[in-house]
Protein backbone atom coordinates (compact mmCIF):
# COMPACT_ATOMS: atom_id res chain seq x y z
CA UNK A 1 0.00 0.00 0.00
CA UNK A 2 1.14 3.53 -0.70
CA UNK A 3 0.50 5.25 2.60
CA UNK A 4 0.90 8.94 3.35
CA UNK A 5 0.66 10.48 6.80
CA UNK A 6 -0.01 14.18 7.31
CA UNK A 7 1.56 15.52 10.46
CA UNK A 8 2.52 18.73 12.16
CA UNK A 9 4.43 19.74 15.24
CA UNK A 10 2.74 21.51 18.12
CA UNK A 11 3.71 22.82 21.54
CA UNK A 12 4.01 20.18 24.22
CA UNK A 13 0.82 20.05 26.26
CA UNK A 14 2.62 21.35 29.35
CA UNK A 15 3.48 24.64 27.63
CA UNK A 16 2.03 27.87 28.96
CA UNK A 17 1.11 30.30 26.20
CA UNK A 18 2.91 33.64 26.07
CA UNK A 19 1.72 36.41 23.80
CA UNK A 20 3.97 39.34 22.90
CA UNK A 21 3.35 41.95 20.22
CA UNK A 22 0.24 40.04 19.26
CA UNK A 23 2.14 36.86 18.46
CA UNK A 24 2.53 33.55 20.24
CA UNK A 25 6.09 33.32 21.61
CA UNK A 26 7.90 30.04 21.08
CA UNK A 27 11.40 30.67 22.48
CA UNK A 28 12.43 27.72 24.55
CA UNK A 29 9.20 25.90 23.86
CA UNK A 30 9.08 22.10 23.82
CA UNK A 31 7.61 20.67 20.63
CA UNK A 32 5.95 17.36 19.96
CA UNK A 33 4.18 15.66 17.09
CA UNK A 34 0.53 16.69 17.32
CA UNK A 35 -0.90 13.87 19.48
CA UNK A 36 -3.69 13.10 17.02
CA UNK A 37 -1.15 12.78 14.20
CA UNK A 38 0.64 10.15 16.27
CA UNK A 39 -2.45 7.95 16.01
CA UNK A 40 -2.28 8.40 12.24
CA UNK A 41 1.40 7.43 12.13
CA UNK A 42 0.80 4.36 14.30
CA UNK A 43 -2.13 3.27 12.16
CA UNK A 44 -0.06 3.58 9.01
CA UNK A 45 2.69 1.46 10.55
CA UNK A 46 0.19 -1.22 11.57
CA UNK A 47 -1.33 -1.23 8.08
CA UNK A 48 2.11 -1.59 6.56
CA UNK A 49 2.85 -4.49 8.92
CA UNK A 50 -0.33 -6.13 7.69
CA UNK A 51 -0.41 -5.26 3.99
CA UNK A 52 3.13 -4.21 3.13
CA UNK A 53 3.97 -1.00 1.33
CA UNK A 54 5.61 2.35 2.01
CA UNK A 55 4.81 5.11 4.44
CA UNK A 56 5.66 8.72 3.63
CA UNK A 57 5.32 11.26 6.45
CA UNK A 58 4.56 14.75 5.16
CA UNK A 59 4.65 18.02 7.01
CA UNK A 60 4.22 21.65 6.04
CA UNK A 61 6.24 24.04 8.16
CA UNK A 62 9.70 25.40 8.79
CA UNK A 63 13.21 24.02 9.02
CA UNK A 64 12.82 22.79 12.60
CA UNK A 65 9.96 20.50 11.67
CA UNK A 66 12.64 18.07 10.48
CA UNK A 67 13.01 16.95 14.07
CA UNK A 68 9.44 15.72 14.32
CA UNK A 69 9.71 14.08 10.90
CA UNK A 70 12.72 12.11 12.18
CA UNK A 71 10.60 10.97 15.11
CA UNK A 72 7.96 9.72 12.68
CA UNK A 73 10.70 7.90 10.78
CA UNK A 74 11.97 6.46 14.04
CA UNK A 75 8.49 5.16 14.84
CA UNK A 76 8.45 3.33 11.51
CA UNK A 77 7.71 5.59 8.56
CA UNK A 78 9.93 4.91 5.55
CA UNK A 79 10.52 8.38 4.19
CA UNK A 80 9.62 11.93 4.96
CA UNK A 81 8.84 15.14 3.12
CA UNK A 82 9.18 18.61 4.58
CA UNK A 83 7.41 21.28 2.58
CA UNK A 84 9.15 24.39 3.84
CA UNK A 85 6.92 27.44 3.52
CA UNK A 86 8.78 29.65 5.99
CA UNK A 87 10.06 32.06 3.36
CA UNK A 88 6.96 32.06 1.20
CA UNK A 89 3.86 32.13 3.39
CA UNK A 90 3.89 34.34 6.45
CA UNK A 91 0.59 33.60 8.14
CA UNK A 92 -0.96 30.73 6.20
CA UNK A 93 -4.46 29.61 7.08
CA UNK A 94 -6.10 26.25 6.52
CA UNK A 95 -6.88 27.18 2.93
CA UNK A 96 -3.17 27.92 2.32
CA UNK A 97 -1.88 24.71 3.91
CA UNK A 98 -4.38 22.53 2.09
CA UNK A 99 -3.42 24.16 -1.21
CA UNK A 100 0.24 23.40 -0.51
CA UNK A 101 -0.53 19.78 0.39
CA UNK A 102 -2.77 19.40 -2.64
CA UNK A 103 -0.09 20.57 -5.02
CA UNK A 104 2.24 17.98 -3.52
CA UNK A 105 -0.20 15.05 -3.22
CA UNK A 106 -1.75 15.40 -6.66
CA UNK A 107 1.49 14.12 -8.17
CA UNK A 108 1.83 11.19 -5.76
CA UNK A 109 0.55 7.63 -6.06
CA UNK A 110 -1.42 6.95 -2.93
CA UNK A 111 -3.94 4.43 -1.63
CA UNK A 112 -4.55 5.93 1.77
CA UNK A 113 -3.79 9.26 3.42
CA UNK A 114 -3.99 9.46 7.20
CA UNK A 115 -3.93 12.47 9.50
CA UNK A 116 -4.95 13.45 12.99
CA UNK A 117 -8.52 14.75 13.19
CA UNK A 118 -7.46 18.01 14.80
CA UNK A 119 -4.31 19.81 15.90
CA UNK A 120 -4.18 20.79 19.54
CA UNK A 121 -2.87 24.27 18.72
CA UNK A 122 -5.08 25.47 15.87
CA UNK A 123 -8.04 23.36 16.89
CA UNK A 124 -9.97 23.66 13.62
CA UNK A 125 -9.48 20.21 12.07
CA UNK A 126 -9.89 21.55 8.54
CA UNK A 127 -6.76 20.77 6.58
CA UNK A 128 -7.21 17.03 6.05
CA UNK A 129 -10.87 17.15 4.93
CA UNK A 130 -10.04 20.10 2.67
CA UNK A 131 -7.24 18.10 1.08
CA UNK A 132 -9.54 15.16 0.45
CA UNK A 133 -12.03 17.41 -1.28
CA UNK A 134 -9.32 18.95 -3.47
CA UNK A 135 -8.10 15.47 -4.39
CA UNK A 136 -11.70 14.41 -4.95
CA UNK A 137 -11.44 11.38 -2.71
CA UNK A 138 -13.77 10.33 0.12
CA UNK A 139 -12.81 11.39 3.62
CA UNK A 140 -13.80 9.79 6.91
CA UNK A 141 -13.03 11.88 9.98
CA UNK A 142 -12.55 10.87 13.62
CA UNK A 143 -12.00 7.15 12.99
CA UNK A 144 -11.57 4.77 15.88
CA UNK A 145 -11.05 1.66 13.78
CA UNK A 146 -9.97 0.93 10.20
CA UNK A 147 -9.83 -2.21 8.13
CA UNK A 148 -8.61 -2.47 4.58
CA UNK A 149 -9.49 -5.38 2.30
CA UNK A 150 -8.07 -4.89 -1.16
CA UNK A 151 -9.68 -1.63 -2.23
CA UNK A 152 -12.50 -1.85 0.31
CA UNK A 153 -12.28 0.13 3.51
CA UNK A 154 -14.42 -0.30 6.60
CA UNK A 155 -14.12 2.20 9.39
CA UNK A 156 -15.71 2.99 12.70
CA UNK A 157 -15.93 6.59 13.65
CA UNK A 158 -16.74 8.51 16.76
CA UNK A 159 -19.75 10.77 16.32
CA UNK A 160 -20.18 12.58 19.64
CA UNK A 161 -20.16 9.31 21.55
CA UNK A 162 -22.06 7.20 19.01
CA UNK A 163 -20.12 4.76 16.84
CA UNK A 164 -20.79 4.90 13.12
CA UNK A 165 -19.80 1.93 10.97
CA UNK A 166 -19.03 3.13 7.51
CA UNK A 167 -17.92 1.52 4.29
CA UNK A 168 -16.13 3.02 1.33
CA UNK A 169 -13.33 2.38 -1.15
CA UNK A 170 -9.73 3.43 -1.74
CA UNK A 171 -8.21 5.86 -2.45
CA UNK A 172 -9.31 7.41 0.80
CA UNK A 173 -8.35 9.96 3.43
CA UNK A 174 -9.02 9.28 7.10
CA UNK A 175 -8.45 11.34 10.23
CA UNK A 176 -7.69 9.74 13.56
CA UNK A 177 -9.59 10.08 16.80
CA UNK A 178 -8.32 9.11 20.23
CA UNK A 179 -8.80 5.41 20.79
CA UNK A 180 -7.77 4.39 17.27
CA UNK A 181 -4.62 2.76 18.61
CA UNK A 182 -1.78 3.22 21.09
CA UNK A 183 1.12 4.99 19.38
CA UNK A 184 4.46 3.26 19.97
CA UNK A 185 7.50 4.98 21.36
CA UNK A 186 10.38 5.13 18.90
CA UNK A 187 12.87 2.41 19.76
CA UNK A 188 16.60 3.10 19.97
CA UNK A 189 17.33 1.08 16.80
CA UNK A 190 14.43 2.97 15.20
CA UNK A 191 15.98 6.30 16.10
CA UNK A 192 19.32 5.22 14.64
CA UNK A 193 17.74 3.99 11.41
CA UNK A 194 15.73 7.20 11.11
CA UNK A 195 18.89 9.25 10.64
CA UNK A 196 19.53 7.47 7.35
CA UNK A 197 15.98 7.35 6.01
CA UNK A 198 15.25 9.71 3.10
CA UNK A 199 13.97 13.15 4.08
CA UNK A 200 13.16 15.43 1.18
CA UNK A 201 12.76 19.17 1.55
CA UNK A 202 10.57 21.03 -0.91
CA UNK A 203 9.47 24.62 -1.32
CA UNK A 204 6.54 26.22 -3.14
CA UNK A 205 8.63 26.57 -6.32
CA UNK A 206 9.11 22.80 -6.40
CA UNK A 207 5.36 22.34 -6.26
CA UNK A 208 4.65 24.72 -9.09
CA UNK A 209 2.54 26.78 -6.73
CA UNK A 210 2.49 30.56 -6.71
CA UNK A 211 2.33 32.34 -3.36
CA UNK A 212 -0.76 34.18 -4.59
CA UNK A 213 -2.61 30.90 -5.06
CA UNK A 214 -1.96 29.90 -1.47
CA UNK A 215 -2.73 33.24 0.14
CA UNK A 216 -4.81 32.92 3.27
CA UNK A 217 -8.48 33.88 3.26
CA UNK A 218 -8.50 34.63 6.97
CA UNK A 219 -6.61 37.13 9.08
CA UNK A 220 -6.01 37.04 12.81
CA UNK A 221 -6.39 40.55 14.12
CA UNK A 222 -5.82 39.87 17.79
CA UNK A 223 -4.54 37.19 20.14
CA UNK A 224 -5.11 37.28 23.88
CA UNK A 225 -4.99 35.22 27.03
CA UNK A 226 -8.14 34.52 29.03
CA UNK A 227 -8.52 36.59 32.20
CA UNK A 228 -6.55 34.93 34.97
CA UNK A 229 -8.90 32.92 37.14
CA UNK A 230 -8.68 33.89 40.78
CA UNK A 231 -8.79 31.24 43.47
CA UNK A 232 -12.28 31.20 44.90
CA UNK A 233 -13.95 30.25 48.16
CA UNK A 234 -12.88 27.21 50.14
CA UNK A 235 -15.97 26.05 51.99
CA UNK A 236 -15.60 25.16 55.65
CA UNK A 237 -17.27 22.82 58.08
CA UNK A 238 -18.49 19.25 58.00
CA UNK A 239 -19.31 17.68 54.61
CA UNK A 240 -23.04 18.11 55.22
CA UNK A 241 -22.58 21.80 55.94
CA UNK A 242 -20.26 22.25 52.97
CA UNK A 243 -22.81 20.63 50.67
CA UNK A 244 -25.61 22.85 51.95
CA UNK A 245 -23.53 25.99 51.62
CA UNK A 246 -22.39 25.07 48.11
CA UNK A 247 -25.93 24.52 46.86
CA UNK A 248 -27.00 27.82 48.38
CA UNK A 249 -24.07 29.69 46.79
CA UNK A 250 -24.65 28.10 43.40
CA UNK A 251 -28.21 29.32 43.51
CA UNK A 252 -27.92 32.75 45.04
CA UNK A 253 -24.41 33.91 44.25
CA UNK A 254 -23.28 32.09 41.13
CA UNK A 255 -26.85 31.78 39.86
CA UNK A 256 -26.13 28.68 37.81
CA UNK A 257 -28.82 26.47 39.34
CA UNK B 1 -26.79 46.68 2.95
CA UNK B 2 -27.48 43.58 4.97
CA UNK B 3 -25.86 40.24 4.29
CA UNK B 4 -27.56 37.04 3.21
CA UNK B 5 -26.65 34.27 5.65
CA UNK B 6 -27.39 30.58 5.33
CA UNK B 7 -27.54 28.50 8.50
CA UNK B 8 -27.43 24.72 8.27
CA UNK B 9 -29.74 23.31 10.90
CA UNK B 10 -29.07 20.09 12.69
CA UNK B 11 -31.57 17.51 13.83
CA UNK B 12 -31.11 14.87 16.48
CA UNK B 13 -33.79 12.36 17.43
CA UNK B 14 -36.37 14.31 15.47
CA UNK B 15 -35.65 17.61 17.21
CA UNK B 16 -33.60 20.64 16.32
CA UNK B 17 -30.38 20.85 18.33
CA UNK B 18 -29.83 23.94 20.48
CA UNK B 19 -26.73 24.85 18.53
CA UNK B 20 -28.96 25.48 15.49
CA UNK B 21 -30.82 28.26 17.31
CA UNK B 22 -27.48 29.67 18.45
CA UNK B 23 -26.23 29.55 14.87
CA UNK B 24 -29.30 31.47 13.70
CA UNK B 25 -28.56 34.15 16.30
CA UNK B 26 -24.98 34.32 14.99
CA UNK B 27 -26.44 34.55 11.50
CA UNK B 28 -28.62 37.47 12.55
CA UNK B 29 -25.57 39.31 13.88
CA UNK B 30 -23.71 38.74 10.64
CA UNK B 31 -26.66 39.62 8.44
CA UNK B 32 -27.29 43.02 9.98
CA UNK B 33 -30.57 43.96 8.37
CA UNK B 34 -30.21 41.25 5.74
CA UNK B 35 -31.71 37.80 5.43
CA UNK B 36 -31.14 34.62 7.40
CA UNK B 37 -32.07 31.41 5.64
CA UNK B 38 -32.28 28.14 7.52
CA UNK B 39 -31.57 24.87 5.75
CA UNK B 40 -32.87 21.52 6.95
CA UNK B 41 -31.73 18.27 5.39
CA UNK B 42 -33.06 14.81 6.12
CA UNK B 43 -36.31 12.92 5.98
CA UNK B 44 -39.61 14.43 7.14
CA UNK B 45 -38.09 17.72 8.22
CA UNK B 46 -40.90 19.99 7.01
CA UNK B 47 -42.74 19.74 10.31
CA UNK B 48 -39.93 21.22 12.37
CA UNK B 49 -38.90 23.87 9.86
CA UNK B 50 -41.25 26.42 11.43
CA UNK B 51 -39.18 26.42 14.59
CA UNK B 52 -36.22 27.92 12.72
CA UNK B 53 -38.42 30.89 11.82
CA UNK B 54 -39.49 31.25 15.44
CA UNK B 55 -35.84 31.49 16.44
CA UNK B 56 -35.01 34.13 13.88
CA UNK B 57 -34.72 32.70 10.38
CA UNK B 58 -36.56 34.61 7.63
CA UNK B 59 -37.10 31.57 5.47
CA UNK B 60 -36.31 27.86 5.53
CA UNK B 61 -35.25 25.59 2.70
CA UNK B 62 -35.86 21.89 3.22
CA UNK B 63 -34.23 19.02 1.36
CA UNK B 64 -35.85 15.65 1.93
CA UNK B 65 -34.79 12.26 0.65
CA UNK B 66 -34.43 8.84 2.26
CA UNK B 67 -30.73 8.95 1.32
CA UNK B 68 -30.37 12.10 3.45
CA UNK B 69 -31.85 10.60 6.60
CA UNK B 70 -28.38 9.99 8.00
CA UNK B 71 -25.64 12.53 7.44
CA UNK B 72 -23.10 11.76 4.75
CA UNK B 73 -20.60 14.35 3.52
CA UNK B 74 -21.43 13.58 -0.11
CA UNK B 75 -25.18 13.83 0.33
CA UNK B 76 -25.25 16.97 2.46
CA UNK B 77 -22.51 18.62 0.44
CA UNK B 78 -24.49 18.15 -2.76
CA UNK B 79 -27.55 19.73 -1.19
CA UNK B 80 -25.58 22.65 0.28
CA UNK B 81 -23.84 23.33 -3.02
CA UNK B 82 -27.26 23.49 -4.69
CA UNK B 83 -28.54 25.87 -2.02
CA UNK B 84 -25.47 28.09 -2.28
CA UNK B 85 -25.80 28.22 -6.04
CA UNK B 86 -29.46 29.08 -5.80
CA UNK B 87 -29.20 31.70 -3.05
CA UNK B 88 -25.74 33.18 -3.63
CA UNK B 89 -25.19 33.95 0.07
CA UNK B 90 -22.56 36.11 1.74
CA UNK B 91 -22.12 33.71 4.60
CA UNK B 92 -22.77 30.09 5.61
CA UNK B 93 -22.89 29.13 9.29
CA UNK B 94 -22.74 25.65 10.83
CA UNK B 95 -22.72 24.32 14.37
CA UNK B 96 -19.26 23.07 15.42
CA UNK B 97 -20.62 19.58 15.86
CA UNK B 98 -19.52 16.23 14.44
CA UNK B 99 -21.53 17.03 11.33
CA UNK B 100 -20.39 20.64 11.10
CA UNK B 101 -16.74 19.72 11.59
CA UNK B 102 -16.94 17.09 8.90
CA UNK B 103 -18.93 19.02 6.31
CA UNK B 104 -17.76 22.62 6.59
CA UNK B 105 -14.11 22.14 5.54
CA UNK B 106 -15.13 19.99 2.58
CA UNK B 107 -17.60 22.61 1.41
CA UNK B 108 -15.12 25.43 2.02
CA UNK B 109 -12.48 23.62 -0.03
CA UNK B 110 -14.92 22.98 -2.85
CA UNK B 111 -15.91 26.65 -2.94
CA UNK B 112 -12.36 27.88 -2.26
CA UNK B 113 -13.37 29.93 0.75
CA UNK B 114 -11.87 30.47 4.16
CA UNK B 115 -13.51 28.85 7.18
CA UNK B 116 -13.49 30.06 10.76
CA UNK B 117 -13.97 27.05 13.01
CA UNK B 118 -15.24 26.85 16.58
CA UNK B 119 -16.23 30.49 17.11
CA UNK B 120 -17.39 31.34 20.62
CA UNK B 121 -18.42 34.87 19.71
CA UNK B 122 -19.40 36.88 16.64
CA UNK B 123 -19.58 40.64 16.46
CA UNK B 124 -19.58 43.34 13.84
CA UNK B 125 -16.89 45.96 14.44
CA UNK B 126 -15.82 48.65 12.04
CA UNK B 127 -17.48 47.01 9.10
CA UNK B 128 -15.85 43.64 9.79
CA UNK B 129 -17.49 40.49 11.07
CA UNK B 130 -15.12 39.46 13.85
CA UNK B 131 -15.07 35.93 15.20
CA UNK B 132 -13.47 34.99 18.51
CA UNK B 133 -12.17 31.46 18.83
CA UNK B 134 -10.07 29.42 21.23
CA UNK B 135 -6.57 28.25 20.32
CA UNK B 136 -4.27 25.88 22.21
CA UNK B 137 -7.39 24.22 23.62
CA UNK B 138 -8.55 27.45 25.20
CA UNK B 139 -5.23 28.46 26.76
CA UNK B 140 -5.49 31.50 24.48
CA UNK B 141 -7.94 33.12 22.07
CA UNK B 142 -7.78 34.82 18.71
CA UNK B 143 -10.03 37.21 16.84
CA UNK B 144 -10.31 36.42 13.17
CA UNK B 145 -11.84 38.07 10.12
CA UNK B 146 -12.34 36.83 6.61
CA UNK B 147 -10.41 38.78 4.00
CA UNK B 148 -12.62 37.19 1.38
CA UNK B 149 -16.19 38.46 0.94
CA UNK B 150 -17.54 34.93 1.61
CA UNK B 151 -17.75 34.09 5.31
CA UNK B 152 -17.94 30.44 6.34
CA UNK B 153 -17.92 29.68 10.04
CA UNK B 154 -18.81 27.06 12.63
CA UNK B 155 -19.94 28.07 16.08
CA UNK B 156 -19.22 26.23 19.29
CA UNK B 157 -22.37 25.01 21.09
CA UNK B 158 -23.44 26.76 24.28
CA UNK B 159 -21.49 29.97 23.75
CA UNK B 160 -23.59 32.24 21.59
CA UNK B 161 -26.98 33.15 22.99
CA UNK B 162 -29.95 32.02 20.93
CA UNK B 163 -32.71 34.60 20.48
CA UNK B 164 -35.94 34.24 22.43
CA UNK B 165 -38.41 31.99 20.67
CA UNK B 166 -41.07 34.13 18.99
CA UNK B 167 -43.99 32.09 17.72
CA UNK B 168 -45.51 35.15 16.08
CA UNK B 169 -42.66 35.25 13.55
CA UNK B 170 -43.56 34.03 10.11
CA UNK B 171 -41.57 33.16 7.04
CA UNK B 172 -41.70 30.91 4.02
CA UNK B 173 -40.75 27.26 4.02
CA UNK B 174 -39.70 26.00 0.60
CA UNK B 175 -38.62 22.56 -0.42
CA UNK B 176 -35.59 22.13 -2.66
CA UNK B 177 -35.39 19.55 -5.38
CA UNK B 178 -32.87 16.91 -4.53
CA UNK B 179 -31.19 14.69 -7.07
CA UNK B 180 -28.28 12.94 -5.49
CA UNK B 181 -25.48 11.26 -7.34
CA UNK B 182 -23.89 8.19 -5.81
CA UNK B 183 -22.69 8.56 -2.27
CA UNK B 184 -19.13 7.33 -1.89
CA UNK B 185 -19.52 6.34 1.74
CA UNK B 186 -22.20 4.06 3.07
CA UNK B 187 -23.28 4.10 6.69
CA UNK B 188 -23.87 0.50 7.65
CA UNK B 189 -24.81 0.98 11.26
CA UNK B 190 -24.93 3.55 14.01
CA UNK B 191 -24.33 2.21 17.46
CA UNK B 192 -25.71 4.65 19.99
CA UNK B 193 -23.24 4.62 22.83
CA UNK B 194 -25.01 6.89 25.24
CA UNK B 195 -28.48 5.48 25.86
CA UNK B 196 -29.65 8.75 27.29
CA UNK B 197 -27.56 11.41 28.91
CA UNK B 198 -26.63 14.89 27.90
CA UNK B 199 -24.07 15.67 25.22
CA UNK B 200 -20.83 16.96 26.77
CA UNK B 201 -20.27 19.69 24.22
CA UNK B 202 -23.76 21.14 24.70
CA UNK B 203 -24.15 20.51 28.42
CA UNK B 204 -24.85 23.49 30.63
CA UNK B 205 -23.73 21.52 33.68
CA UNK B 206 -20.98 18.90 33.79
CA UNK B 207 -20.03 16.59 36.64
CA UNK B 208 -16.53 15.24 36.00
CA UNK B 209 -14.46 12.56 37.69
CA UNK B 210 -10.72 12.12 37.90
CA UNK B 211 -8.36 9.51 39.29
CA UNK B 212 -9.90 10.17 42.69
CA UNK B 213 -12.94 8.26 41.53
CA UNK B 214 -10.77 5.15 41.89
CA UNK B 215 -12.88 2.70 39.83
CA UNK B 216 -15.66 2.26 37.27
CA UNK B 217 -18.13 1.93 40.13
CA UNK B 218 -16.71 5.13 41.59
CA UNK B 219 -18.52 7.03 38.84
CA UNK B 220 -21.89 5.92 40.21
CA UNK B 221 -22.32 8.79 42.71
CA UNK B 222 -21.30 11.23 39.96
CA UNK B 223 -23.87 9.72 37.59
CA UNK B 224 -26.54 10.17 40.25
CA UNK B 225 -25.60 13.79 40.83
CA UNK B 226 -25.58 14.39 37.09
CA UNK B 227 -29.04 12.87 36.75
CA UNK B 228 -30.53 15.12 39.41
CA UNK B 229 -28.92 18.17 37.77
CA UNK B 230 -29.68 17.20 34.18
CA UNK B 231 -25.94 17.29 33.69
CA UNK B 232 -23.48 15.47 31.46
CA UNK B 233 -20.76 13.30 32.94
CA UNK B 234 -17.15 13.94 31.98
CA UNK B 235 -13.75 12.71 33.06
CA UNK B 236 -10.11 13.62 33.20
CA UNK B 237 -7.60 11.74 31.08
CA UNK B 238 -6.31 10.06 34.23
CA UNK B 239 -9.67 8.42 34.86
CA UNK B 240 -9.93 7.29 31.22
CA UNK B 241 -6.38 5.93 31.09
CA UNK B 242 -7.09 4.00 34.30
CA UNK B 243 -10.12 2.52 32.55
CA UNK B 244 -12.66 3.95 34.99
CA UNK B 245 -14.64 5.22 32.05
CA UNK B 246 -14.74 5.50 28.29
CA UNK B 247 -12.52 7.96 26.41
CA UNK B 248 -15.68 9.57 25.06
CA UNK B 249 -15.96 11.29 28.45
CA UNK B 250 -12.48 12.78 28.38
CA UNK B 251 -12.23 16.51 28.85
CA UNK B 252 -8.91 18.16 28.26
CA UNK B 253 -6.34 19.25 25.74
CA UNK B 254 -6.50 15.91 23.94
CA UNK B 255 -10.16 15.32 24.67
CA UNK B 256 -13.18 17.56 24.56
CA UNK B 257 -12.97 21.25 25.33
CA UNK B 258 -16.12 22.33 27.16
CA UNK B 259 -17.60 25.63 28.29
CA UNK B 260 -20.56 24.80 30.53
CA UNK B 261 -22.21 27.17 32.97
CA UNK B 262 -21.20 24.91 35.85
CA UNK B 263 -18.35 22.40 36.07
CA UNK B 264 -18.11 20.17 39.12
CA UNK B 265 -14.68 18.50 39.28
CA UNK B 266 -14.59 15.48 41.58
CA UNK B 267 -11.27 13.89 42.46
CA UNK B 268 -9.52 15.80 39.67
CA UNK B 269 -6.10 17.24 40.53
CA UNK B 270 -6.13 19.92 37.84
CA UNK B 271 -3.26 19.12 35.49
CA UNK B 272 -2.66 21.85 32.91
CA UNK B 273 -3.93 19.59 30.12
CA UNK B 274 -7.24 19.09 31.92
CA UNK B 275 -7.60 22.77 32.77
CA UNK B 276 -7.19 23.58 29.09
CA UNK B 277 -10.35 21.62 28.46
CA UNK B 278 -12.58 23.27 31.07
CA UNK B 279 -11.07 26.42 32.56
CA UNK B 280 -13.41 28.64 30.56
CA UNK B 281 -16.43 27.17 32.31
CA UNK B 282 -18.47 29.95 33.89
CA UNK B 283 -18.45 28.50 37.40
CA UNK B 284 -16.08 25.81 38.64
CA UNK B 285 -16.57 23.69 41.74
CA UNK B 286 -13.75 21.43 42.93
CA UNK B 287 -14.01 18.54 45.36
CA UNK B 288 -10.71 16.92 46.24
CA UNK B 289 -9.04 15.32 49.25
CA UNK B 290 -5.80 17.16 48.57
CA UNK B 291 -5.85 20.83 49.64
CA UNK B 292 -2.78 21.45 47.45
CA UNK B 293 -4.46 20.20 44.28
CA UNK B 294 -4.02 22.67 41.39
CA UNK B 295 -7.73 22.53 40.64
CA UNK B 296 -8.39 24.71 43.69
CA UNK B 297 -6.36 27.52 42.10
CA UNK B 298 -9.03 28.01 39.47
CA UNK B 299 -12.16 26.82 41.24
CA UNK B 300 -14.76 29.37 42.24
CA UNK B 301 -15.86 27.12 45.08
CA UNK B 302 -13.76 24.39 46.64
CA UNK B 303 -14.46 21.63 49.09
CA UNK B 304 -11.48 19.80 50.54
CA UNK B 305 -12.97 16.42 51.28
CA UNK B 306 -13.80 12.92 50.21
CA UNK B 307 -15.92 12.99 47.05
CA UNK B 308 -17.62 9.76 48.12
CA UNK B 309 -18.94 11.63 51.15
CA UNK B 310 -19.57 15.01 49.59
CA UNK B 311 -21.11 14.08 46.22
CA UNK B 312 -24.01 12.02 47.64
CA UNK B 313 -24.71 14.86 50.09
CA UNK B 314 -24.84 17.31 47.20
CA UNK B 315 -27.18 14.99 45.32
CA UNK B 316 -29.50 14.95 48.33
CA UNK B 317 -29.44 18.74 48.67
CA UNK B 318 -30.23 19.23 44.96
CA UNK B 319 -32.98 16.60 45.13
CA UNK B 320 -34.61 18.63 47.86
CA UNK B 321 -34.55 21.67 45.61
CA UNK B 322 -36.52 19.64 43.06
CA UNK B 323 -34.33 20.40 40.09
CA UNK B 324 -35.76 19.08 36.85
CA UNK B 325 -33.52 17.54 34.17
Amino acid sequence: MNLFVLMKRTFDTEEKIVIETGKIQDDGAEWIINPYDEYAIEEAIQLKEKHGGTITAVTVGGEEAEKELRTALAMGCDQAVLINIEDDLEEPDQYSISQVLYHYMKDQEFDLILGGNVAIDGGSGQVAPRLAELLDIPCITTITKLEINGTDAEAERDVEGDVEKIKTTLPLLVTAQQGLNEPRYPSLPGIMKAKKKPLEELELDDLDLDEEDAEPKLKTIERFLPPKKEAGKLLQGEPAEQAKELVSLLRSEAKVI
Amino acid sequence: MGKKVIVLGEIRDGELRNVTFEAIAAGRTISGDGEVIGVLIGENVQSIAQELIHYGADKVLTAEDPKLKTYTADGYSQVMRGVIEQENPDSVIFGHTAMGKDLSPKLAARLQTGLISDAIDVSVTGGNVVFTRPIYSGKAFERVISTDPMIFATIRPNNIQASEKDTSRSGSIESIDVSLTDLRTVIQEVVKKTADGVDLSEAKIIVAGGRGVKSKEGFQPLQELAEVLGAAVGASRGACDADYCDYALQIGQTGKVVTPDLYIACGISGAIQHLAGMSNSKVIVAINKDPEADIFKIADYGIVGDLFEVVPLLTEEFKQLNIHS
